[in-house]
This record gives structure tokens, C-alpha cells and sequence, in this order.
């Protein structure tokens, strides 16, 4: 099992907590010798705590960007393993190909029995060129699409956790039509009629999140972010300047608070303070309870419901005025 | 400029070619146009009279919705739905200009209030339920209204058990409106669901450019997928694909033929014979299931397998 017992790697807006740090390592050293400075020692450990707390309670669209991207944020297979030690992996899309960007599994969680759909990003170098950096082949897509009609005919609802830059963009992704892997995974996804719940655990890029988004509710972890494009993409569109990357994170509104201000998502799951990567366990824990809650919700509805519910409430969304 | 107005302008220009005035230089350039493809420089009005499409090379040029409709549909038999509506500014976006500026920019080079155009007409007499989208409004790009105006097309389509026909053309996403254009893919495309399950025709067709979320949703969506001659069609944008696999792609790659060849579309349709494809097509999927061709000959019984 994956685990995170290494030191968490800080992000660049965490310097001046750093520096904290150092200061008080420095003082605890010094604490032996000179037992006086206890109390000095206290009060930098909370001034580091302030400091942190209020660090993160004004963090900029792009420090939750960081942290979404972090390298050590949990994966797919993460909440997987910790949901259910004994989950069962399938593979293949049938049709010739196993995306490992893209997981599908049987998987029990708070008494639901459940498939699994994940995006996958790798851990290792090796891990991550497998996996695409978490950027599904069409593949990747039609495996879903396998593991969405056998929720189907076993009447079992899907969780998916989406975390990637966005589908891949290579010439054999195009030669294999990605747009309609994407597209047909929108169609097929409206018309389930068992609950489907999504969460956006780290970067929700653009058409290749949304390919297993179209859920009756979705969460989003508090520094995951959701957007159209990636901020790197607008910016060199629209700005023309690989600089104006913040900007284009404000401007886009991808944050968890902001997508759930726009209607988009359905809560945001509270992460432990400094981001998932600071306790896997926790995190796991956190997202497993709101999707539970969720599901238990969902279940109430006939099949019928559950399928309008969710075309009703894609079909509400956006904002347009009327001039006749 | 509503669309009977538009067309009213258009006859007037056309029973009235006499130019009177001394050109100026824009004037003058307007009347010719050089194709893109073998360079040839093209008298504008013969080339609008041939449908835009290179007499030479058969390059098939970029149309606006508005062209595209009077290329297509029967005369005076089109109909539009919901031209009223508008963009809104969800999120306030400003990049190096406010989006209600870029919308005012975009309508007045397109003429457009929205970068699609959904109406009911007539295809050579068959009635159908129309969309065509046009780039030359902010990049045909899909924000809340192409989504809402879409969805509320085929809604109309299959409430009026009408054939469907949307012709597409988009760069992609509207990225000024965020998480919202995104989600008019799945808006789109959950309507699409509803209209596939009742068992009714929908004929996608592909023409220069068509990207992104436009193709990643509706446009692929198609029972039937007709592209035209030459349109680049694709989900990542050539540059995009070129910087992330670092190698030079095929010079044909993304073309309407490319994909052909690849197995997504059904048949690329010269710009030409497209109305006349759509009413086949149209004629071939009506009727009650078991159905057969009526003929007035006796003898030789003609299916429709066999005229297809
Ligand atoms: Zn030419």
C-alpha cells in the first residue's frame, strides 16, 4: 500500500513557514543548554501555527493549484486501497487496450458496493510515464464506459475520482478519436440510472474530467481545482504570455469554493490543513464519508429519478440573459 | 440585424450589382478573394455563386451560419428559434479586455448575437430541425447560450419528432465563462441521450474548423457523421499535439479525409451535393420500422438498400 511516511515537500508560498521552522529546530538545539528559552520555544510554535492557519486561509488560485498538483497528493489507487483493502481491480476496455492512466475497479465502501473509476497519475518516473501523467488515451476512456454499463446491469452505483491535466493530446489519441471516446462517455453517463458520484480529488482538466464528471453529485476536495482549460493553456491563449499563469487561475474561477459558487459542484470535502499530502489516511477518510453520504441519498430515488435528476440538473446549468 | 433583414440586404445587393460609387481600397479587396489553398485569386461574387468553393482547387472556404443557411435550406422556409438569446458575464472575466467587450467585437464582425444559429427549414422540401454554428463569431466558440440554444434545438427536435441536423464548426470551449462552458458539453450531450433514446435521426456535419469541446461532445455524437472536404477536425489543437509528443505530424493530419481514413466519419460530402445527401439520408431513416420503399412500378421492387 502507497503510503506518505516521507516529509511532506513544501510548496513556494510555504517559505516563510519554513523559515519558522528552521527557527525553532535552531532553538530546540539551543534548549539543553539553556532550559530558559522554553518558553520562547512555545511561543514560536504558535506563532507557526497562526502562521499557518492564516497562510492558509488566504491561499491564491494558484497555491491551491500547487497543492492540487502537488507530487505527493494522493491518487486514485490511494482511496481505493484505503476504502477497501480487499478491492478488486478490472482491466482492459475489450477492444484491445489497457489504459493505466485510467483505474476501474469493484470496490465496497461504507456498506455500498460500488464501481470504482479513477484517473491515475504515477508516483515513480516510471509510474508517471505509464500512466501518461494521468492523461487518459481514448482507451482510457472506453474502459470506463465498460466499467459504466456493468454498474448498469448489476445495478451498482459509480463513484469516479478525477484527478488529471486533461485527456491526452498525441497523435494516436486523435487517430483513436478522443473526441468521441470523451463524447460518448457524456452521452452514456446521462443516461445511467444507477447514482453516479464524482469527486474531484486534484486537477479537474477541462473534457478529460468531465469524460467520468457527469455524476448526480459532485464534490471537490478543498484545494482541488476545476476548469475548462488549463491556466498554463489560457494564458498563452488569451494573455499570450506564459507569465499571466496566476492570472489566468483568478480570471478562470476553478477553485473548489468558486466552482461550488457557480453551482457546479455540490460541497467541498475539508482536507487536512497544509493539503491531502499531509494525512492520506484522513483524506481518504473525509472522502469516504461524503460519499457515503451522498450514495445513502441517492439510493432513496427510484432508477428513473436517479437518471432525470442528474439530466435535470446538467440541463439547468450555465447563464444567459434573454433579450426578446 | 435580424435574419429576414439579412436576407432582405442580400437580394437587394444581388438584383442591384451595378456598383455606382468610386471603391475604396476595402470595397475594392472585398471583391476579390485569394484562395487559401492554390493561391488563385477568385472574383468574390463568383465565388459566393459557387458556393464558396474554389473553382480551381475545390478548397472549401469558411461560410458564416448565415451563407450556410441560404446555401442549404429551402427558400424562405427557415424558421429561427430563440434568437433572443444572449450572453451573460458569469464571472466578470477580463483578460486584456472584459468579456461583454469581446462579445460587442464579436457580434459586430459576425452580425451574430451567438455563435450558433438554430432554426426549423426545409431541406429540399424534408423539414428538419437546424443548427450551424459559425466561427467567425468569437471563434464559434460553445459558452452557456451555444449550449442552452443546442440543447434547446434538439429539445425542439424531439418533441416534434423532427430529424436533426447541427453543423458544426468551433474552436472549442468559451474559456471566458469558465466551468460553464464546460458543462454545456454535458449539457448537450445529455439532451442528445433523451433525443438517441426516442429513436430519431441526428446527422452531425464537420466543416472547417471543428475542435475541443464542440467535437468532444454533440459533433461526435452523430448517428451519422458527415464532414466536408478538407476541414480540420480534431480534440487538441495541432500545436498542442506537436509540442507534447515532440515530432512533426502528417501534413493531411486532422483533415476531414484523415479521418475518413481513420474510420470517424462516415463520408466526406462536397459542399455541392450536401443538401441533396441530408434529404437522402432525411428520406432513407423516415417512415415506420419495416416499412418499405414504395414504388409505382409493379414489377423490379426497389429497396432502399439498393438506391443507397
Ligand atoms: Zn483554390
Amino acid at each position: 500500500m502507497a503510503n506518505n511516511d516521507r516529509k511532506p515537500v513544501p510548496l513556494e508560498f510555504e517559505q516563510p513557514l519554513l523559515a519558522l521552522a528552521a527557527q525553532i529546530e535552531t532553538v530546540e538545539k539551543q534548549l539543553a543548554d539553556n532550559p530558559d528559552i522554553e518558553e520562547d520555544l512555545t511561543r514560536l510554535h504558535e506563532q507557526y501555527e497562526l502562521l499557518r492557519r492564516s497562510l492558509y486561509a488566504k491561499l491564491r488560485p494558484i497555491d491551491h493549484l500547487a497543492i492540487a498538483r502537488h507530487p505527493q497528493r494522493p491518487y486514485t489507487r490511494d482511496y481505493f486501497e484505503r476504502w477497501d483493502p480487499n478491492w478488486l481491480e478490472l482491466h482492459g476496455d475489450r477492444k484491445g487496450a489497457d489504459d493505466p492512466a485510467m483505474v476501474t475497479g469493484l470496490v465496497q465502501l461504507a456498506g455500498h458496493k460500488l464501481v470504482a473509476v479513477g484517473t491515475q497519475k504515477g508516483r515513480s518516473l516510471k509510474d508517471k510515464q505509464a500512466c501518461n501523467f494521468g492523461m487518459p488515451q481514448p482507451e482510457g476512456y472506453r474502459k470506463a464506459l465498460r466499467a459504466f454499463h456493468h454498474a448498469q446491469k448489476f445495478g451498482l452505483p459509480v463513484v469516479t475520482l478525477i484527478d488529471t491535466p486533461g485527456a491526452y493530446p498525441g497523435m494516436t489519441a486523435e487517430e483513436h478519436n478522443q473526441s468521441e471516446a470523451i463524447a460518448i462517455n457524456l452521452l452514456e453517463l446521462a443516461g445511467l440510472t444507477v447514482p453516479v458520484v464524482a469527486v474531484v480529488t486534484g486537477e479537474g482538466g477541462s473534457g478529460g474530467a468531465l469524460a467520468i464528471g457527469v455524476a448526480n453529485r459532485v464534490l471537490m476536495l478543498e484545494h482541488a481545482v476545476y476548469s475548462t482549460i488549463s491556466p498554463e493553456g489560457c494564458a498563452s491563449i488569451l494573455w499570450r504570455s506564459a507569465d499571466k499563469v496566476s492570472e489566468a487561475c483568478q480570471a478562470m474561477k476553478m477553485t473548489a469554493r468558486e466552482i461550488f459558487h457557480l453551482g457546479v459542484s455540490d460541497e467541498v470535502i475539508e482536507e487536512p490543513l497544509g493539503g491531502a499530502h499531509h494525512d492520506y489516511a484522513l483524506t481518504a477518510n473525509n472522502v469516504a464519508a461524503a460519499v457515503a453520504r451522498h450514495l445513502d441519498d441517492l439510493c432513496k430515488l427510484t432508477p428513473a429519478q436517479v437518471r432525470s435528476a442528474r439530466q435535470s440538473k446538467f440541463r439547468r446549468m450555465g447563464s444567459m440573459q434573454d433579450a426578446h | 440585424m435580424d435574419l429576414k433583414e439579412w436576407f432582405a440586404s442580400r437580394q437587394k445587393r444581388r438584383d442591384n450589382p451595378e456598383v455606382k460609387q468610386p471603391l475604396t481600397t476595402e470595397e475594392y479587396c472585398a471583391l476579390w478573394t485569394q484562395c487559401f489553398q492554390c493561391r488563385e485569386l477568385l472574383y468574390t461574387r463568383d465565388l459566393r455563386g459557387n458556393l464558396f468553393v474554389c473553382p480551381k482547387c475545390q478548397y472549401h472556404f469558411r461560410i458564416s451560419a448565415l451563407d450556410r443557411i441560404e446555401q442549404m435550406v429551402d427558400e424562405e422556409s427557415f424558421q429561427e428559434l430563440d434568437a433572443g438569446l444572449c450572453s451573460a458575464d458569469p464571472l466578470q472575466f477580463v483578460d486584456t479586455d472584459p468579456y461583454p467587450k469581446r462579445q460587442e467585437e464579436a457580434t459586430r464582425k459576425s452580425g451574430l448575437k451567438e455563435a450558433v444559429v438554430t432554426g426549423v427549414g426545409k431541406i429540399l422540401g424534408r423539414t428538419a430541425a437546424i443548427g450551424v454554428m459559425d466561427f467567425g463569431h468569437f471563434g464559434g466558440s460553445m459558452g452557456s447560450v451555444v449550449g442552452e440554444k443546442v440543447a434547446r434545438l434538439i429539445e425542439h427536435a424531439q418533441k416534434n419528432k423532427l430529424p436533426l441536423i447541427i453543423i458544426s464548426s468551433s474552436g472549442g470551449a468559451r474559456m471566458q465563462e469558465g466551468i460553464l462552458s464546460l458543462m454545456q458539453m454535458a449539457k448537450t450531450s445529455s439532451v442528445l441521450k433523451s433525443f438517441s433514446d426516442a429513436g430519431l435521426l441526428y446527422i452531425s456535419v464537420l466543416t472547417e474548423p471543428t475542435y475541443g469541446g464542440v467535437t468532444a461532445s454533440f459533433a461526435m455524437l452523430g448517428d451519422l457523421i458527415i464532414a466536408e472536404p478538407g476541414a480540420r477536425i480534431g480534440f487538441a489543437g495541432r500545436r498542442v499535439i506537436e509540442q507534447t509528443i515532440r515530432q512533426k505530424l502528417p501534413a493531411d493530419f486532422q483533415t476531414a479525409e484523415y479521418l475518413f481514413k481513420h474510420g470517424q466519419v462516415d463520408m466526406v460530402v462536397e459542399r455541392v451535393k450536401l443538401a441533396e445527401v441530408l434529404a437522402h439520408l432525411i428520406d432513407f431513416h423516415s417512415g415506420k420500422r419495416g416499412d418499405k420503399v414504395q414504388t409505382t412500378q409493379a414489377s423490379g421492387v426497389k429497396t432502399s438498400a439498393s438506391r443507397a
